[in-house]
């Protein structure tokens, strides 16, 4: 246990009660030392979020995982800016202060972020005020001086992409300054969970970035699952890891062929798009959809797997035809020239921003959410972490090609020793284990039934994060969701300084980004 | 890379079987596109995908389209660049406030005749985000629709199902 986390448990107010990991409340001179702390790299800041009277920042202890919750009361309406002191926590500010209409007190930007003034109502989580929705005007940070030139691209591209505007700022052909305005695909959807039945919340959840549906579904499972107490069987959780690593499978082919395609290297698209191809109907064939999207519920697992022969074979052909395609990226010299150096991604800066996924282990962070803290199955497989120092395009690639691989092997593992049982434990009888009032305790007695899960899933793209608040009835009252994009897209912007402007889409393609996920 | 090149010319390629359309769909659809469409469009259509607020679900499976199995090209359907070089608009996502006006944008610099299809469960019906602040609705709440091929995403078989449907009726007459 790191010294920060064993300082705040001390400090702590009151530690409430938030599965498996404590929340705690702190006063305002804590919040400022663990954003102090967290500043100076002694820990990692895993989201920030808010309530309309609270906020909260989850904190990961870089050693082993766990991570703590800190709630500060804000009941002016303001808060000490984290953004002040960790630029990481600049954007997810800018959207509570536009959601919540909470006051981060120092925060050095302060442009809405997720609020276009399209909505119709002002801070819609908080105050909610009508006002006439006919959109705000952006000022973009300044790059001037005689041979600078603007480009504006988005927020509908040129490709079958999500949308979003990239200001470029070049001199010539490099690009000084890029800066990202995002926000197009917000639908709401802390919003939405407010109020909603468990599955209800399930299956917008599970809509929170399609191309990571089953991580998501995984992890507002393992939330929901922590909070109410519920124990998963066996075999629904090797079968979660199951669907876990073709939903990897599949974004990683789709991935590494994508970025070739941006540097004009259409055989490895090809290529790629056919064994993509072949893991989605693997999947469908296996558990009746191609995202096995749904799938995976709180409680265990919608479908069994009754037939295992179609990821075998899928499996067996991904192995004879893969290794070719390795071995033409890694002798194909123009498409090399493009990669290599391309869009370095420092690791400092990795670090600093708990860069998830490919993009942090590219640049160095060695950080996999399934080995720290580390969840169900995987404590029982064997699989590497992959990671690598160089932090360009070229090491995103490889860092893929390496985690295929091992995707791979876990399903194989997972297939070889899949336990029998049965799928789920119903949450209605979880439900109501709960409402029988505890021995001793007064039945008349007002109290707060509502209980807290925290958890946290690798997806392809990296870590996503969901905390849960739910009450007796099982009903969601509060949820908080986190994408791993949410501190990858600021990197984007610090990896393309000084690279040419048609290396964009090579260098945004090796970070894919979700921008749904990011908006919520 | 050679050897590659060599098997993919003596490999049997892995595109499938054009899916069929029933005649009761096409007589409709070619109701909808009307004279002029056919005499102009030929049996050719160049498409523009709009994400109008999507999750990227449906974006993945129109991307499936241009992969080797379903190889969508063979049937003169193209993904364009640009709204200027389009007929049809494949629009998907619940129209989110954000996106309205990209959305009308892109439609208004879309040459005519132009068709909309709205893609998946959200571009049909608004899906789970329906009673949000930050949503307008489906995307016939915003633009004509011609075309919905429903499903959360539709497979990629569904969606070439309804856009040869849409070249063949305007093949017709």
């Amino acid at each position: 246990m790191s010294t920060l986390r064993t300082a705040l448990l001390n400090a702590a107010l009151t530690v409430e009660e938030q599965k498996p990991w404590p929340r705690i409340t702190v006063d305002a001179d804590l919040w400022r030392q663990a954003t102090l702390a967290i500043a100076a790299g002694n820990a990692t800041l895993a989201h920030l979020w808010a309530e309309p009277r609270a906020m909260h920042m989850a904190v990961l202890d870089d050693d082993d995982g766990a991570l703590t919750v800190l709630t500060l009361a804000v009941p002016d309406g303001s808060f000490p800016s984290v953004g002040l002191t960790h630029p990481p926590a600049l954007r997810l500010e800018r959207a509570i202060a536009d959601l919540y209409g909470l006051v981060p007190v120092g925060l050095p930007d302060d442009r809405r972020w997720l609020d276009h003034g399209r909505w119709g109502v002002r801070e819609p989580l908080g105050a909610a005020t009508s006002v006439a929705a006919d959109g705000d005007a952006y000022p973009f940070l300044a790059a001037e001086g005689p041979p600078l030139h603007q480009i504006a691209v988005g927020p509908v591209h040129a490709g079958i992409i999500e949308p979003g505007h990239f200001r470029f700022s070049a001199n010539g052909e490099i690009i000084v300054r890029l800066e990202e305005r995002l926000g197009y695909v917000h639908k709401g959807i802390e919003g939405l969970l407010a109020g909603t039945t468990l599955d209800e919340a399930a299956r917008v959840v599970a809509r929170v970035s399609g191309d990571s549906t089953v991580a998501w579904s995984f992890a507002f499972a393992r939330a929901a699952e922590a909070a109410l107490g519920v124990a998963v069987p066996q075999r629904a959780i090797w079968l979660r890891a199951l669907m876990a690593e073709l939903e990897r499978l599949a974004n990683h082919l789709g991935d590494i062929g994508g970025i070739c395609n941006d540097a004009a290297f259409a055989l490895m698209l090809a290529h790629c798009g056919m064994l993509r191809e072949e893991v989605l109907r693997a999947s469908k064939a296996a558990f009746g959809h191609r995202l096995m999207m749904d799938r995976i519920v709180p409680g265990g697992v919608a479908v069994d797997l009754h037939d295992a022969s179609a990821i075998k074979a899928m499996a067996r052909h991904i192995r004879e035809r893969f290794p070719r395609l390795v071995e033409l990226y890694d002798n194909t010299a123009s498409l090399q020239n493009r990669t290599v150096t391309t869009g370095t991604l420092s690791a400092d800066l990795a670090r600093r921003f708990g860069a998830g996924g490919p993009v942090g282990r590219a640049s160095g962070r060695a950080f996999d959410a399934r080995k720290t803290p580390g969840y169900p199955p995987y404590g029982d497989l064997d699989f590497k972490l992959v990671t690598r120092q160089d932090g360009d395009v070229n090491a995103r690639v490889w860092l893929r090609i390496g985690e295929v691989y091992e995707s791979l092997e876990l399903i194989e593992q997972i297939l070889d020793r899949l336990p029998a049982g049965p799928i789920a434990h119903p949450v209605a009888a979880a439900l109501s284990e709960r409402r029988v009032p505890q021995a001793g305790g007064l039945a008349n007695e007002p109290h707060d039934t509502s209980t807290e899960g925290l958890a946290m899933v690798e997806s392809f793209r990296g870590d996503v994060l969901v905390w849960l608040r739910i009450d007796e009835d099982g009903r969601v009252l509060r949820g908080a969701l986190r994408d791993p994009s949410v501190f990858q897209w600021p990197l984007l912007e610090a990896a393309i300084e000084g690279n040419i402007v048609a290396d964009f889409p090579i260098c945004n393609k090796s970070f894919n980004c979700s921008y749904s996920g990011s908006d919520l | 890379m050679r050897r590659m090149l060599l098997e993919g010319l003596f490999r049997r390629p892995v595109t499938e079987e054009a899916p069929a359309v029933a005649d009761a769909e096409l007589e409709e659809l070619a109701a909808r596109l009307g004279a002029v469409a056919r005499a102009r469009l030929g049996r050719s259509l160049s498409i523009r995908e709009v994400d109008a607020g999507s999750c990227n679900g449906c974006e993945l499976e129109i991307h499936a389209l241009n992969n080797s199995y379903y190889d969508v090209e063979r049937f003169g359907l193209r993904f364009v660049a640009s709204p200027r070089h389009a007929d049809v608009l494949m629009v998907t996502g619940p129209v989110t406030a954000n996106m309205r006006e990209g959305l009308e944008r892109t439609y208004a610099a879309t040459p005519a005749p132009k068709w909309v299809v709205a893609v998946g469960d959200c571009a049909a019906g608004c899906g789970v985000f329906r009673k949000s602040y930050a949503t307008i609705g489906s995307v016939s709440a915003v633009l004509p629709v011609d075309l919905v091929i429903p499903g959360c995403p539709p497979e990629p078989i569904a969606m070439l199902k309804g856009l040869i449907g849409l070249i063949e009726a305007s093949a017709r007459g």
